[in-house]
């Protein structure tokens, strides 16, 4: 769309005290675009190596799950691991997230939801249950292996 | 608003009449997204699966196998969908814009049909364990 840089933008963004609502609906779109690159790169990098070959998917388990100590890069593998367990953990909370505000939408979709009361409360309702599915999914996960 | 007929000023604008159909297919790809993601993280809380012999053992049953490739299409489909949105909204200068939407298209389904594409050859016993 062709657009005049010298006129003026409403200050749409700066104007608003902000609310809940409009902090999950931000975190709607972040969460997903999150997913989407971060997420859909790690899955498609885990099915292709499982498929290759074992020795495929040993360089990912070992640069994502567990440095393997008899290689010469363990340490940067130990490092990875960190990173990868704190990418997992927030690609976990996003999915939580954008799950919860997905079903937010779909209440939304039907005409439901916009009270003011109900609305915050709803929004509010969605940060507390992706913070206690992750930390429950995570506790499942780290006591198993 | 540039010259020309009255039917080449106004093509390229306004409804396409295809608008819809991008809104619904986002709805229909999160439901089914809601029930086979949920199917996928359970999966993952109860099995080894990071494991690569658990893995492939695990895909080799069609009760996985199709879950699978289904969570792979919905997801796929409907991140192509929320990011030309995000693409959409963003950017826009006309050129950066297009390169940003083939670029997003050229991801979706070189990712999506690799994953399909190994699904289905562990699943076929193309992968020993």
């Amino acid at each position: 769309m062709a657009h005049n840089p010298a006129r003026p933008l409403s200050p749409h963004l700066t104007i608003w005290k902000w609310g809940p609502h409009m902090l999950v609906s931000i975190l709607h779109r972040a969460t997903g675009t999150a997913l989407a690159i971060g997420g859909g790169l790690i899955f498609t990098w885990w099915l292709a190596a499982a498929a290759m070959s074992p020795a495929a998917y040993a360089i990912f388990y070992h640069w994502v799950v567990e440095a393997d100590p008899a290689s010469a890069k363990a340490a940067l593998q130990s490092l990875t691991n960190l990173l990868a367990k704190l990418v997992g953990i927030g690609l976990t909370w996003a999915m939580f997230q954008h799950m919860a505000t997905g079903v937010r939408h779909f209440v939304l979709d039907t005409g439901a939801g916009y009270e003011l009361k109900t609305n915050r409360r709803f929004a509010r309702l969605t940060l507390v249950f992706s913070v206690v599915a992750t930390v429950l999914f995570w506790l499942v996960v780290m006591g198993k292996y | 608003m540039g010259r020309g007929t009255s039917l080449g000023r106004v093509r390229g604008l306004g409804s396409a009449h295809a608008g819809p159909h991008h809104w619904w297919m986002q709805r229909v790809t999160a439901a089914a997204n809601l029930v086979l993601v949920i199917w996928f993280v359970v999966s993952i809380a109860r099995l080894p699966i990071i494991d690569h012999q658990a893995l492939v053992l695990w895909l080799k049953s069609p009760l996985v196998a199709v879950p699978m490739l289904l969570l792979t299409l919905s997801t796929f489909w409907h991140m192509r969908l929320g990011l030309q949105v995000f693409i959409e909204d963003y950017l826009h200068e006309e050129g950066s814009k297009i390169a940003a939407l083939l670029l997003l298209n050229a991801y979706v389904i070189a990712a999506a049909t690799l994953c399909v594409f190994s699904i289905l050859k562990i699943a076929f016993g193309g992968v020993p364990a």
